[in-house]
């Protein structure tokens, strides 16, 4: 296909480079905008269905020997709730936030393979509905996230259930290393005329580290999964103890990576932390070098740790020392950041917008949970901990309390910039406090069940075990949660119609992001901006002398509540700034192409096949699954079509 | 003047994935390190620790492979010579693909597509020794589900093996696209990333059969095995002696 014709309204004189629309455009996008747009809007119905799979173990829980739930469907409910909310609501919904801010951050046209990144979108869509599938055929994965063997072995679950679990997985294993390599290589290769690395915002350098640190995590769960596949599919036995293999293998291989993992979650809410809080602090990062170091720590350090999820499995003494130790040393890089953001804070014209509130709301929740990480390192104390509340308590403050309140945070900062519209600060407000009550009533008290002794993973308790009370108020405190998020619905649904327009720039913020348009053209950047400082519109702004304390307007929701002495831009040249480029001046973009969609779709096909007992090519003892040749087909197709696609029209 | 070189830079820079031909210009970029080339790399260190798992699994159950279950066991069933001869085979390919891109970055088209083919045949030699010593193995009773020897062998050579196909099948297609005049002087950066790839494969199979085939097999006693079992907690000491 040599191009889409995009639509030029008759009534403009000048036909001016529109984002095409309809179905189709989005089915063939490559623009890096709206696949962070896809990204973000299904992630975020991922995250109401790992929601609403959270209500229910709640609720099955409110009073003991409930029967809301069965035991199994109970397993079921814990098992799709983690895995939903792990591989399908929070790394996507960062990957969103890359995906749209990271290249505007950057000054970049686009990410360096636009298709292989709508690439990464179809085949993570294609592992979300491989793993949600499993509700159509009654076999819902129930051996739990972690998926520890034997639980997942033939003779503990016979069903297609763990299949599913493994091969959706395996799936959204693949996006996310293709959409990791993507922007490791935009941010080392696209960064606009004199931005240098240590010019880059710090979300930019979470989009990087995090990336990293998921190419080489994702193959140790790779080939996890892949002698799960062996053993479930041809009978191996690398997880099966009686036939001389070993359960432990798959704990070792799933914590390489599972603990890399935890902060592949957590680092993308650390960057968002470091744009939020300097824009209402009205001061730059406090730190910014060390901020990047203590990054890049957290990861290094973050693959030396995994064994603290294992301290019950008999390790030994030295290895568990060891681990400990490791675990321990995390939190001073984390520490380190933690300072900073204070040291951001300190003496800044502070505004609580909705945003900030939920970025101080993230660093104080998530210190909660690093506190209670520390004391788990503590191999004895763990012993006692370990498969109690208290870990569910703990994990949660940081996934929830550090990484959705970042995420929420982001939304309400970026949202002008993706829609042209503010959201509503009031609602905003009610939003965060109600997030804020209902989080800490459901996960604090999470921490006084474990201490007296209540077991996770249990669909049901006894009317004597004195757990009753403190029950009744977490679930009550997740269905306040859950009323905060539907106001955070029902403000996104009204701002998007009513909401105030929001202007290029409406938090005056230094970063590259806010310099061009919002919603921005296709192109982004109608010049390629050539930057001399790190936070670049302060210093077009205010001068060099704009990390001067005071120096800075203070501005929110675009208006300046207090003004420094520095002049506006001039009338004149934000006009050319904004003038709309002409579809005949050279701005190459990419072909819209449909070829990843194909690829993805033939990804999709080779891995259902083995889930189902027919359609199958029986040729003697060989049973091939019928889908998965047609799907080798399919992707072949696909990936010879794009490698031959010019990427752009020729002149 | 810096903007319009920017510009330049951004617009040549995007889209340019892929695409098996036809680039004179590769363009400038921030680390002037074409972005394909980049990706290839970044994609190795990710292989990396995937051939890295697998290998640590048939590390882990290597003292398991002669002890448990039945027979046939690595000690009398590996043919050192027949592999070594293949092993041979396989880095003399990482030389003909050096030849092949040597020759299409002078410019010599018909030298780059005589070495390209001998890659792809040496290539093609090592797969299909490969499907011979696995029949033969078979037939001799090791199968997947024998014993944990089988099991890990048969993974390890395996996915090791599915990489060489892979690699064969894109060499042919440079080929092809060579044949249609596709693949000139100025595309050696195609050639030059498939030969990365190809490198790579090459040498993880040194490190496979200096584990799987060369480190000889000693028959351990039970406890010993066990003692072998905790492999990884020795890689957790490893690791504790460079944090500390």
């Amino acid at each position: 296909m040599a191009s889409i014709a995009r639509p030029t309204t008759q009534t403009i004189a000048r036909p001016v480079i529109q984002a095409p629309s309809g179905l189709w455009s989005w089915l063939t996008t490559i623009d890096h905008k709206r696949i962070g747009l896809l990204y973000g809007v299904t992630a975020f119905i991922l995250f109401l269905v790992g929601g609403i799979e959270a209500l229910l173990i709640r609720t099955q829980l409110i009073v003991p020997q409930n029967g809301v739930l069965t035991a199994d469907q109970y397993n079921s409910m814990f098992t799709m709730h983690g895995t939903t909310m792990i591989f399908l609501a929070i790394m996507p919904l960062s990957s969103a936030l890359f995906n749209y801010i990271m290249p505007l951050q950057i000054g970049a046209r686009d990410v360096a393979f636009p298709r292989l990144n709508a690439f990464s979108y179809w085949v993570f869509l294609a592992g979300a509905v491989i793993l949600n599938m499993s509700w159509l055929f009654g076999t819902v994965p129930s051996q739990g996230w972690y998926g520890y063997a034997p639980l997942t072995d033939n003779s503990w679950n016979p069903t297609r259930a763990v299949d599913f679990w493994m091969i959706g997985l395996q799936v959204l294993g693949v996006a996310s290393i293709a959409a990791s390599l993507n922007f490791i290589v935009t941010i080392l290769n696209l960064r606009a005329p004199g931005v240098t690395m240590m010019r880059l915002p710090i979300f930019t350098w979470a989009t990087l580290i995090t990336s990293i640190m998921i190419v080489l995590a994702f193959p140790s769960l790779t080939v996890g999964l892949i002698l799960l596949m062996m053993d479930r599919f041809t009978g191996t036995h690398f997880y099966a103890p009686a036939a001389g293999g070993d359960p432990l293998l798959w704990q070792h291989l799933f914590w390489i990576f599972g603990h890399p993992e935890v902060y592949i979650m957590i680092l993308p809410a650390f960057g968002i932390a470091s744009e939020i809080i300097p824009v209402f602090s009205r001061k730059p990062l406090f730190g910014y070098a060390v901020m990047v170091y203590a990054l890049a720590a957290i990861a290094f350090l973050g693959f030396g740790v995994w064994a603290h999820h294992m301290f019950t499995t008999g390790l030994g003494p030295t290895v568990n020392s060891v681990f400990a130790s490791s675990t321990m040393l995390i939190a001073v890089p984390t520490g380190v950041k933690i300072f900073n953001w204070l040291g951001t804070m300190w003496l800044g014209h502070l505004r609580f917008t909705s945003a900030m509130l939920f970025a101080v709301g993230m660093v104080s929740m998530f210190t909660i949970g690093g506190i209670s990480g520390v004391m788990e390192a503590v191999v004895p104390i763990d012993q006692h901990q370990n498969d109690s509340y208290l870990v569910i308590a703990h994990f949660h403050y940081v996934l929830f309390g550090g990484s959705m309140f970042a995420i929420l945070g982001a939304i309400y900062y970026w949202f002008p910039k993706f829609s042209g519209r503010l959201l509503n600060e009031k609602l905003g407000v009610w939003n965060f406090w109600l997030t804020f009550i209902g989080f800490n009533a459901t996960f604090f008290p999470m921490h006084f069940l474990g201490l007296e002794g209540m077991p996770r993973r249990y669909y049901s308790y006894g009317d004597h075990s004195g757990w009753a009370f403190w029950n009744h108020i977490v679930s009550f405190g997740s269905y306040l949660l859950a009323a905060s998020i539907l106001v955070f619905l029902y403000n996104v649904a009204r701002s998007l119609q009513h909401g105030e327009i929001a202007g290029d720039n409406p938090w005056d913020a230094p970063t590259l992001e806010w310099s061009i348009p919002s919603p921005p053209p296709p192109y982004n950047f109608r010049e390629i901006p050539t930057v001399t400082h790190r936070d670049p519109l302060w210093a077009a702004k205010y001068g060099e002398g704009h990390a001067e304390e005071q120096a800075l307007d203070v501005t929110v929701g675009g208006k300046t509540i207090a003004r420094s002495q520095a002049p506006d831009e001039s009338p004149a040249r934000e006009a050319a700034r904004r003038d709309p480029v002409e579809e005949n001046t050279h701005i190459h973009m990419p072909n819209p192409s449909y070829y990843p969609l194909i690829a993805a779709f033939g990804l999709f096909l080779l891995s259902v096949g083995p889930l189902f007992d027919e359609p199958r090519i029986h040729y003697e003892s060989l049973h091939l699954p019928l889908f998965s040749i047609i799907g080798i087909i399919v992707l072949l197709l696909g990936v010879y079509g794009w490698s031959f696609e010019p990427a752009e029209t020729p002149e | 003047m810096a903007q319009a070189i920017a510009e330049q830079t951004q617009a040549a820079g995007i889209g340019h994935e892929g695409t098996g031909h036809g680039h004179a210009d590769h363009p400038p970029t921030s680390l002037g390190i074409n972005h394909r080339k980049l990706l290839m790399w970044m994609f190795l260190a990710s292989d990396c620790m995937f051939f890295g798992s697998l290998i640590a699994t048939y590390m882990i159950y290597r003292g398991r492979t002669e002890t448990v279950g039945n027979g046939p066991f690595p000690s009398n069933i590996l043919d050192i010579p027949y592999t070594s001869v293949s092993a041979f085979v396989l880095l003399m390919s990482s030389l003909t693909m050096v030849l092949s891109l040597g020759a299409l970055q002078r410019g010599d088209l018909r030298g780059s597509r005589v070495w390209l083919l001998a890659t792809a045949l040496l290539g093609t030699i090592f797969v299909g020794g490969q499907f011979f010593e696995f029949t033969d193995f078979y037939h001799q009773g090791l199968s997947l589900q024998q014993n944990m020897f089988g099991a890990t062998f048969f993974t390890l050579t395996g996915f090791h093996g599915a990489h060489v196909t892979i690699g064969i099948i894109w060499l042919l297609t440079l080929l092809f696209v060579s044949l249609r005049g596709g693949l000139k002087q100025e595309d050696s950066l195609d050639l030059e990333i498939a030969g990365l790839y190809w490198h790579f494969v090459d040498i993880v199979w040194v490190v496979i059969f200096t584990l799987v085939y060369l480190l000889p097999y000693k028959q351990m006693p039970k406890e010993g095995a066990e003692h072998a079992l905790n492999l990884l907690g020795t890689g957790a000491h490893i690791i504790a002696t460079i944090f500390f």
